[in-house]
């Protein structure tokens, strides 16, 4: 690290334990990785809520860490059958949450955390979109920020087969079976996913590998990447004005404070308390979320010989599946599930390219125009409109509408059928949602700006 | 004109901000709430109602019978009521009948039961709601094997095993006024409990279900306000621990 040169080397005062890091800090970075990560890394001072929940992430991400390695302790990934007729792991799931000592506490932090990994990741990424934090110099931020959601989808979606419940199962099939829409390589590439013709104990060993080990490396890895490229840059803030524009004589931005102690200890750890009472509510009081964090469905073992009527994946995943299900065209030669696949999976990848999309004058919607805000505002109800929708099956009706039958069965007209569809409301939001990158370069150009102060506000 | 399209965007809010709430009113057979109770008295006769009617085709594989002992029952009572056929007391509540044999039998195995409240909840009602209903709505219909049906699982494979204390009920069909038929069910022939007193004992087996769910939910929050409190308090000192940092940066 090019930081090792610029910081002076620790002085021991003397005593034992000064000699000893003198010893260690001629042999390894330690004060120069303090200094430029943490206690001389600067920080621009204006950070308000919206920043809290990177810290958060990485909170969460070792509490997943922490109790992912406590359950393996006891997790047995076997999908075969014990005496009783209940497959192994998911046996193995219900003797650490009655016999193995504060395991249904560890695996409740595991469950909850999943969810809130998710909630912390999308507040995270829309204050991104709010203050602009994806543009020059910090795309490569972005970009890894991107992929480390991906990772996460990947990790969540695997880590859901374990515990091998109904929901576990047939959600892995159905999205499992996605992959085999792609041209050419598809039926090939999801037997290869899977390793059997249907979800098997194969599958299930694999996913355990992936989940606990392989995806967790990548993560961890993308995650220090996400944090090296952030301090190489320095940190965006809610003005979306550079702070290194105006420095003091030491060459230290005068808007700054020291990352540490003003944000680790000052700013973030109350927060952090903040957040682990949220948590620690759902955990103890409940932990199932209302069907939404625990689907009620996955309390039942998998029976490859039962299809549930309905197979919902958990929220998180829910606006993107709504996408899948939106598109029912088929296109040139290509059926309707591919061009679904493309839809979900375009949803994730065309964040990538907001640093390149975003060409407004200002970063930050403090001093952006009426164009912007509207139509962020109704990214934001759509892509939880999609999301609400993803958990219902599809022909779904806002306010428990249904379409009056005419005698011979067919349905009777009425513009309620179209304004209260939530098939259709999810084919139009899907568009809106693609539309609002695509567009993008044109809007965010023309769009009315308020001129940028040089300096951050701070009261 | 103008009033009515500002009534149209204050329902497209409302559809926005409760559209989640909004999905547990949503369709679905109407479930009765059942009066769940965690009453050790309520709990010890749902577990004889258990043991006697149900662990002989369902098991409860991931509950032992020493755990009834979180439910008030000493060890000496659950020996001498509990076990009928030579099991330990730290033995998981299995059955002896066989997948196969099960499978063969009913058409399709009984489910294991350990989880059954937790499994059953739905956008309708709690899983609690569910087999309340479901424990008081069979009725007698000779065109099933078993000779009985149910109004909330169609065609079930299980005979009311409940019947000697139910009795027996029939779909009676009513036709209303604007035409359309509603089904009713109606006790045709007296079990040895009154309504009052079958309600009663299927409340308290569907309560000892739900303590099957997770034996340990009580203590769980118990432990969850301790928590709560520390953090509340911790939250109070860190507070003030950043205020005094921040006090001088301008």
């Amino acid at each position: 690290m090019a930081a090792n040169s610029n910081y002076e080397k620790y002085q021991s005062d003397g005593t034992l334990l000064g000699n000893a890091l003198e010893w260690v800090d001629a042999r390894f970075p330690a004060t120069s990785m303090w200094k430029a990560h943490l206690s001389e890394y600067h920080a621009p001072k204006n950070f308000n809520f919206w920043y809290f929940f990177g810290s958060i992430a990485l909170v969460v991400l070792v509490i997943q860490i922490v109790t992912g390695i406590f359950l393996t302790m006891n997790y047995k990934p076997d999908g075969t059958l014990n005496a009783d007729g209940i497959p192994r792991a998911f046996a193995s799931v219900e003797y650490i949450m009655r016999e193995v000592a504060g395991g249904r506490f560890i695996r409740y932090f595991h469950s909850t955390g999943a969810s809130a990994f998710f909630i912390v990741v999308y507040l995270h990424m829309f204050r991104g979109m709010l203050y602009g934090s994806y543009r020059k110099p910090r795309e490569l931020i972005w970009i890894f920020g991107v992929l480390i959601f991906l990772c996460l989808m990947a990790e969540a979606f695997m880590g859901y087969l374990l515990p091998w419940g109904q929901m576990s199962y047939w959600g892995a099939q159905v999205i499992i079976n996605l992959f085999s829409a792609i041209p050419l390589v598809g039926p090939d590439l999801s037997l290869l996913i899977r390793g059997d013709y249907v979800v098997s104990d194969v599958t299930l060993n694999r996913f355990f590998a992936l989940h606990v080990i392989a995806v967790p490396l990548v993560l961890i890895g993308l995650v220090v990447a996400h944090i090296l490229a952030l301090h190489e840059v320095g940190s965006n803030n809610p003005d979306g004005v550079e702070i290194k524009k105006f420095k003091n004589d030491k060459g230290v931005p005068l808007d700054s404070v020291p990352f540490h102690p003003y944000y680790t200890i000052a700013h973030d750890l109350p927060a952090m308390v903040i957040f682990l009472i949220v948590f620690c509510a759902v955990v103890f009081f409940a932990p199932e979320g209302g069907g939404y964090f625990l689907e009620y469905n996955n309390f039942l073992p998998a029976d490859p010989m039962k299809t549930p009527e309905h197979i919902a994946p958990v929220w998180y995943f829910t606006p993107f599946y709504s996408m899948l299900r939106a598109m029912v065209w088929n296109f040139f030669w290509l059926e309707a599930k591919f061009w679904g696949v493309v839809a979900m999976g375009g949803g994730v990848v065309i964040l990538a390219f907001l640093p390149w999309l975003d060409r407004s004058p200002a970063k930050s919607i403090r001093y952006r125009g009426p164009i912007f805000k509207t139509l962020l505002a109704i990214f934001i109800v759509g892509f939880l409109i999609l999301g609400f929708l993803g958990t219902k099956a599809p022909g779904y009706y806002f306010f428990g509408y249904a379409p009056a039958a005419n005698p011979d069965g067919s349905t009777a007209f009425s513009p309620l059928n179209y304004l209260l569809s939530g098939d259709l409301i999810a084919q139009i939001f899907t568009v809106y949602y693609f539309l609002f990158f695509l567009t993008m370069p044109y809007w965010s150009k023309i769009d009315k700006c308020k001129p940028v102060p040089e300096r951050v506000t701070f009261k | 004109m103008k009033t009515r399209v500002i009534k149209l965007f204050k329902r497209l809010a409302t559809v926005a901000l409760f559209a989640p709430a909004m999905a547990f009113a949503a369709s679905g057979a109407h479930l009765d709430e059942a009066p769940v109770s965690t009453d050790h008295a309520s709990l010890q006769r749902g577990a004889r109602l258990f043991v006697n009617y149900c662990l002989n085709c369902h098991g409860a594989s991931a509950v032992r019978y020493n755990q009834l002992q979180k439910i008030g029952l000493d060890e000496k009572t659950i020996t001498d009521n509990l076990l009928f056929t030579g099991e330990k007391i730290g033995d998981m509540m299995t059955i002896a009948m066989t997948r196969e044999d099960a499978e063969a039998w009913f058409g399709t195995a009984p489910p294991d039961l350990s989880l059954i409240a937790r499994a059953k909840a739905s956008a309708s009602g709690s899983g609690a709601d569910y087999l309340y209903t479901y424990l008081r709505s069979f009725y007698r219909d000779p065109t099933r094997p078993t000779g009985w049906n149910n109004t909330v699982f169609a065609n079930v494979g299980m005979p009311h095993v409940l019947w000697d204390l139910q009795g027996e009920q029939t779909l009676k069909e009513t036709s209303g006024a604007d035409g359309h038929t509603a089904h009713e069910l109606a006790l045709t022939k007296p079990g040895s409990m009154s309504q009052g007193e079958y309600d009663q004992a299927v409340a308290d087996l569907v309560s000892f279900l739900v303590w099957m769910g997770e034996p340990d939910a009580g203590s769980r929050k118990t432990i969850g306000i301790f928590v709560l409190v520390f953090l509340a308090g911790f939250y109070v000192l860190t507070h003030a621990l950043g205020k005094n940092y921040w006090k001088d940066i301008h």
